[in-house]
């Protein structure tokens, strides 16, 4: 029942690429309501299944890389609904769908759904540290759409090659300003999982630790880069790309490394 | 009733004649004076256009005698062959749907038409020549006007060298409220830019020329403030947008002495029309990060992408189109179906009818 939710929500994201890409092909791009209603849809079965899923559990549904990969997911529907109408990104909901569909799809496909024999005992703060840092992960995976909008126009303007995409993303300077506080946003409840990993009575793995300081560094020295403003925007943008591609394998790493941890 | 439009436009005639033909404020009541149950004329710079509807056909010549701006002259030119165009029934409606949506502009996918069409349909309105009939088929022309904006792409970028500028502009830094401006050499394309500039909410311009006097006339003229020659390339820490126009012959603004400049702006664009022959600007300044240059040519080609979208779009527009009339016809057909039944009348059914009995 629940993985119907599931593939439900997964042909809601689809329907919004499938759009995209019609519109592509088409030249003609038609108003974002059809993308943010696709998505919006899509997030309210995203969260009909972890609720169920939750409650099956008796816990925050992040006790597998599947669930992980779906809370990951959800996140970053729940981001773009929040920031993409306040920012005028309408059209990143044509870059979020492609990444959800993605998550969710390996999700779906990847023997990876594995129950775990022994069950530990439910923990707020474990259960918190998760939940903000997967929070986290999706301002980042915005940040990297946002980047990748970015990389686009700015493309288009250098090669003075406007294509219909063009005309229906956002100024240059609105998409900066849009991942400078994706990133900040990220940053901040990113610290916040770190610091909260630390208060939930259990020793946590090495290589998780270094893993997620690793990645904290790493946008650490985006920001600062940025605040100082020692890194170009451009920069900024295909560092935002290259940032969450390495924070999503470390995040299988630190997923990994936990279901062995908590089996063990 | 007779639905019909006779007119010319910028298709059949020269600007002469449509001046002569550009009706007057009376036209209206003119027309109705002749036989006219409702009466609408379009009057643009590219068109001037009459939408009837009649019991009886009005005849070409009476409405076009209705249109001449100077009665005086209706004599001297009744032999000549007047180049007007007269559509009945549905090319009619079909006209009306195409030139509200830009299809018929001299720029395909202008936005102004509609915006006139409106106009002229609210005088009519307020004068009390236009009736049911074309009130509906005028709400319907503002309708399929919007859809095909909506829906194609036909006024999708700019078509003239400055807007497309300021279009591009627009494109990199959002709002030009808060951006300053730097116009270097006083010519009339530099003038006619910045003026573009302006009308999308640009304050801060400063104008630099070789004669500080023209400088001070032109920044005088928009608004803005002078600068001298030599003190422009300081001037390039602090703003967003360059436009140059000066007549030198080697370039100004080369990688070389730009560089320094952009070590201290790394995290604002600039942008520079350079509308200069020769150019001001040595084309391997695009090559460097943050700085999006656009000389002459380069404006020129995405104002040319820009009227080769509009055209991919007629076909798709003209679909929209088509449709609406076939559905219009199909409306006022059972209408008519409806008031005949009440009356006694026999039934409208047979296309003949519906193409004349509008």
């Amino acid at each position: 029942m629940d993985r119907d939710l599931l593939i439900i929500s997964t042909l809601c994201f689809l329907a919004a690429v499938v759009r995209t890409g019609v519109a592509l092909r088409a030249g003609v791009f038609p108003p974002g309501r059809f993308n943010f209603l696709a998505i919006g849809l899509g997030l309210v079965f995203q969260t009909a299944f972890l609720s169920i899923r939750g409650h099956a559990l008796g816990r925050c549904p992040l006790t597998n890389l599947f669930e992980v990969f779906i809370f990951l997911a959800w996140s970053v529907a729940l981001i773009y609904m929040l920031v993409g109408p306040t920012y005028r990104l309408s059209l990143m909901g044509a870059f979020t769908a492609p990444l959800v569909v993605l998550l969710q799809g390996f999700a779906l496909i990847a023997p990876i759904d594995v129950r775990h024999s022994v069950k530990m005992p439910a923990n707020t703060a474990l259960e918190f540290h998760a939940s903000v840092s997967l929070v986290a992960y999706g301002a980042f995976a915005l940040a990297c759409i946002a980047g990748v909008m970015y990389l686009v126009q700015e493309r288009q303007l250098k090669t003075h090659q406007l294509r219909s995409i063009f005309y229906h993303l956002p100024p240059l300077t609105d998409l900066f300003a849009a991942i400078t506080r994706l990133l900040w946003w990220g940053f901040i409840l990113y610290t916040i999982g770190i610091v909260s990993g630390f208060f939930t009575g259990r020793p946590l793995p090495r290589v998780q630790v270094v893993a997620a300081v690793g990645v904290w560094l790493l946008y650490a020295a985006i920001l600062q880069g940025r605040y100082f403003r020692r890194i170009a925007p451009k920069r900024v943008a295909a560092l935002c790309i290259i940032g969450f591609s390495v924070a999503l394998t470390l995040l299988w790493g630190i997923t990994f490394s936990a279901q062995t941890h908590s089996v063990q | 009733m007779n639905l019909f439009c006779v007119g010319l436009s910028h298709h059949t005639a020269n600007v002469e004649t449509r001046e002569r033909f550009a009706g007057g404020t009376r036209a209206e009541s003119t027309l109705r004076e002749a036989g006219c149950a409702e009466a609408l004329v379009l009057a643009t710079c590219n068109r001037v256009e009459v939408y009837g509807a009649s019991e009886k056909r009005v005849s070409t010549d009476e409405i076009a005698h209705c249109l001449l701006q100077n009665r005086e002259v209706s004599d001297r030119g009744h032999s000549e062959a007047l180049p007007f165009y007269r559509y009945e029934a549905e090319k009619c409606v079909q006209h009306l749907f195409r030139v509200a949506s830009g299809l018929d502009s001299m720029v395909v996918g202008e936005t102004e038409i509609l915006g006139q069409t409106k106009k002229a349909y609210q005088s009519a309105r307020t004068s009390g020549a236009v009736g049911p009939c074309l009130h509906r088929l005028f709400q319907r022309a503002f309708r399929v006007a919007k859809q095909v904006r909506t829906h194609t792409e036909i006024t999708r970028g700019s078509v003239s060298v400055g807007s497309v500028a300021v279009d591009l502009a627009q494109k990199i830094f959002g709002e030009l409220g808060n951006c300053s401006v730097l116009i270097l050499g006083a010519g009339e394309t530099s003038e006619r830019t910045a003026r573009v500039l302006i009308s999308r909410g640009v304050t801060d311009l400063r104008v630099s020329n070789r004669s500080n006097d023209r400088a001070q006339e032109l920044a005088q003229r928009v608004s803005g403030q002078a600068v001298r020659f030599s003190q422009w390339p300081q001037q390039c820490c602090e703003i967003d947008i360059l436009i140059t126009s000066t007549s030198s012959e080697a370039p100004l603004l080369t990688p070389t002495n730009l560089g320094p400049v952009l070590a201290h702006r790394i995290d604002r664009p600039l942008f520079i029309i350079d509308i200069a022959v020769p150019r001001d600007v040595d084309p391997a300044v695009n090559e460097m990060e943050g700085v999006y240059l656009y000389d002459i040519d380069a404006l020129r080609s995405v104002a040319e992408q820009s009227l080769a979208v509009r055209r991919q779009q007629i076909a798709s527009a003209e679909a929209i189109i088509a449709e609406h009339v076939a559905d219009f016809l199909e409306k006022i057909s059972r209408e008519l179906s409806r008031a005949s039944r009440i009356t006694g009348d026999p039934p409208v059914a047979d296309s003949s009818l519906r193409a004349t009995q509008l």
